[in-house]
């Protein structure tokens, strides 16, 4: 069960793994996710966007960047290894139409979860401008991939180390200034630049749509960890969501409750720190 | 009242059947006998340890309550149980020294004594109606039916492992069980020994449900849990998890493309209710469901194996006064907090809590505010919390539930500073079934509609326990199962021969 196929380094931090999950991969869509543990005495766990899926082998694609606990000890993990628990797929599937002119802005990781929106949004028939943006050129993920489904392809550094200087905001604003405006935007990265992506597309009136990652345990509704404010209302990302209004979603507030364990999260890596320097 | 050990209880029992000396008791002499306690850990040990709370009944004590049963003719125990146990039945096999013949006449009604006997709320059902606590004015003073449900069933697992029930040969129907919490549990277990396959479905990586993810150790150690699942797969039930219906498979899937005959759904209760006040998605404020899952499923507790944090609180505040409630308020005792308030806006009679958990949660420090309701969480400028603002009520006229509706006070705001607020008001039924089944009929709460024997407004699907109860308990759970599996049972019996 949930055997690894394949594995693949797609940057220092950031890998890509197949994995064997046949039911998973019959009924996923665009824009659900699961949730792994790798331990099921002690192990922790997290959601993780489904980025690709087979159906004839059975498999599902994962794309995660090794930043906690779990994703670090994944990294290690080879072809042939199982991965103890693995539950999906979760979540809303994104709404897929042929809205027109849809621009999709993934940062960093973000282009993962992205790409079979984009992928689904392109056989609906959707005119397609895909941003993808990071820090520097390492860490810009799927680009090949996306230039084979976009109209349009824009890619951006933080440092100008690939692509144009910018951040994904620039050309968003840009895209949004343009006559006709774009009719969707969709992005997923960081939660900060889903707040500013948010913020760059309200006053064009831009449909907005963010895919949130929150703090989860159970991923099914039973917890209510991993709950937003959206409109003024408490949603939850499990089963409301993941994809919501960027233009309603408590983005402060979100971010504030995604540092709740940074505390415990320190200490836990310092203590990891000293028990290695004392091996 | 001052503690109690183990020892001196033991010592007082001893002293009780030594001036009894086996002679036949008297009515009145059996009315006479002293109600025993159950033996607990000390309050200050246990405000630090997960370990269960109390130990069980000796086997002197579990006589001398047997003693105290005065075998009623009409029973008004037995219409106060859900599944309707023999309960002066089994008290008498216990005062007989018949164990086995004890814990077999309560097994004809009920799966799951050992786990009904530490968490029933007895005084609600059958020692509501025992007849010594009537002729004592006082139903605390009533045959302790619970505790020695558990001693017998205790004591069949320590002495016997529990047993396994007899299947009947294979029927060649297939039924799928949604969850495994209790409902689910009874209902694998009565369709297995009628020889049908059973598919237990479960969504999380481990079986048992609301006894797994809820019920801290401390109240009912999950080795319990764990041997009734155990029991369930040497029966031949299969148990698969990390499968979540209507998700990784839609619920008509599984009658259609699996080629299951029937489904029961037993998914329990879902989505966790807040207040809707300000400041409720503050850092610091948890529902007592994510709470507990992180200290008893993911074991947070044990800080040095468990990879799942969780909130350290110094002082916290549990809404709520149900069970949970007293869950989430001793779990945060024994997470370290310092100070834990309980505020709820009735009285302490109104409470739905188990009197022994309230007791044991006073016994430990908790601190209740009774005839309180919150009126906002207060935050700093990184949205933590730094306090609740609560409002004093009053009782006035009884509401449609019976009990005296609270009234808040005007202007009787005061300010509580803490760091964590854990919400434990309730759940709203799990939304994922009936979104992914248009088919299936719910209320307007989300619970699935069922007629009296569990039957869904689908084809061949059952439902039982909390999704169709609302929160409920573990027995009426059980008693839900019972019928439905049953009913199941006699569908694929009288669907002919596959």
């Amino acid at each position: 069960m949930n055997r690894i196929l394949a594995k693949e380094q797609l940057s220092q931090q950031v890998f890509r793994i197949r994995i064997e999950a046949p039911l998973i991969a019959e009924e996923r869509k665009p824009g659900q996710f699961v949730i792994l543990q790798l331990d099921t005495s002690y192990g922790e766990r997290i959601p993780l966007t489904i980025a690709d899926a087979d159906t004839d082998e059975g498999s599902i694609t994962l794309i995660f960047q090794a930043v906690g606990r779990t994703t670090g000890l994944l990294k290690d993990y080879s072809v042939g290894n199982e991965i103890e628990n693995l539950l999906g797929p979760l979540g809303k599937p994104t709404h897929i139409e042929n809205f027109g002119h849809v621009v999709a802005v993934g940062g960093g990781i973000g282009a993962a979860p992205l790409y079979p929106i984009v992928q689904a949004m392109k056989r609906a028939g959707n005119r397609l401008t895909v941003v993808i943006g990071a820090r520097s050129r390492e860490l810009i993920i799927l680009e090949a991939e996306m230039q084979a489904l976009a109209d349009e392809l824009i890619v951006c550094t933080d440092d100008g180390s690939y692509g144009r200087k910018a951040l994904v905001t620039d050309p968003l604003k840009e895209l949004c200034r343009a006559e006709p405006r774009p009719d969707l935007a969709l992005a997923i990265g960081p939660p900060i630049m889903m707040k500013f992506c948010a913020d760059t597309t309200r006053p064009f009136d831009v449909p907005t749509v963010v895919s949130l990652n929150t703090i989860m345990v159970d991923g099914t509704g039973m917890c209510g960890g991993c709950r937003v404010t959206v409109a003024d209302q408490t949603r939850f990302v499990c089963v409301d969501g993941p994809e919501f209004d960027g233009h309603q979603v408590d983005f402060d507030n979100m971010l504030k409750r995604l540092g709740a364990y940074r505390e415990q999260e320190e200490t836990a890596r310092r203590d990891c720190r000293i028990a290695e320097v004392q091996r | 009242m001052s503690h109690q050990t183990p020892q001196q209880l033991q010592q007082q029992a001893l002293d009780i059947l030594a001036s009894i000396e086996g002679r036949e008791l008297s009515r009145k002499e059996r009315m006479q006998l002293p109600q025993q306690p159950m033996p607990a850990q000390d309050p200050l040990e246990r405000r630090s340890t997960m370990s269960e709370v109390t130990f069980g009944y000796s086997e002197e004590q579990a006589q001398i309550e047997a003693m105290r049963c005065l075998q009623c003719k009409n029973a008004p125990c037995i219409d106060g149980c859900p599944v309707r146990i023999d309960i002066p039945a089994f008290i008498k096999a216990i005062e007989d020294r018949e164990y086995g013949a004890s814990i077999d006449i309560i097994r004809e009604a009920s799966l799951l004594p050992a786990i009904c006997g530490r968490v029933c709320p007895q005084e609600n059902q059958c020692q509501a109606n025992c007849t010594v606590g009537k002729a004592l004015k006082d139903p605390f003073e009533s045959v302790s039916i619970g505790r020695l449900e558990r001693y017998v069933a205790d004591r069949d697992r320590e002495h016997s492992g529990g047993g396994v029930p007899e299947v009947k040969p294979q029927t060649g129907k297939r039924v799928a069980v949604v969850g495994s919490g209790p409902a689910s549990i009874t209902v694998a277990a009565d369709l297995r020994r009628e020889g049908h396959a059973v598919t237990i479905l479960e969504a999380f990586h481990r079986p048992g449900g609301v006894m797994i993810y809820g019920i801290p150790e401390f109240r009912l150690p999950k080795a319990i849990v764990d041997q009734e699942i155990e029991t369930l797969k040497k029966m031949g039930v299969q148990i698969k998890t990390n499968f979540l219906v209507g998700r990784t498979r839609k619920l008509q899937d599984l009658l259609e493309k699996d080629g299951y005959d029937a489904v029961f759904i037993g998914t329990g209760a879902g989505l966790p209710k807040f207040l809707g006040i300000e400041g409720e998605n503050l850092v610091g404020v948890f529902s007592a469901n994510e709470y507990l899952t992180r200290s008893n499923m993911m074991k947070a507790y044990d800080r040095s194996h468990a990879d799942t944090p969780i909130y350290q609180p110094k002082k916290a505040a549990v809404f709520g006064g149900g069970n949970v409630a007293m869950d989430a308020a001793r779990t945060a005792v024994r997470l370290g907090a310092a100070e834990v308030n309980v505020i709820y806006r009735r009285t302490r009679t109104e409470m739905p809590a188990r009197a022994e958990e309230v007791d044991h949660a006073e016994e430990e420090g908790v601190i209740f505010h009774f005839l309180r309701s919150p009126k906002r969480i207060l935050g700093d400028e990184q949205d933590r919390v730094i306090g609740i603002e609560c409002l004093s009520y009053e009782l006035g006229a009884p509401d449609e539930s019976g009990r005296r509706r609270p009234i808040a006070i005007p202007g009787s705001e005061s300010i509580i500073e803490l760091d964590t607020v854990l919400v434990s008001i309730g759940n709203d039924s799990n939304p994922l079934i009936t979104q992914t089944t248009p088919q299936l009929q719910a209320n307007k709460w989300g619970n699935i509609i069922t007629d009296e024997n569990g039957r869904t407004s689908m084809d061949r699907v059952f439902a039982g326990g909390d999704i169709v109860l609302g929160a409920a308990t573990v027995i009426l759970a059980m008693g839900e199962g019972r019928k439905a599996a049953a009913a199941i049972h006699e569908m694929l019996s009288s669907s002919g021969s596959a």
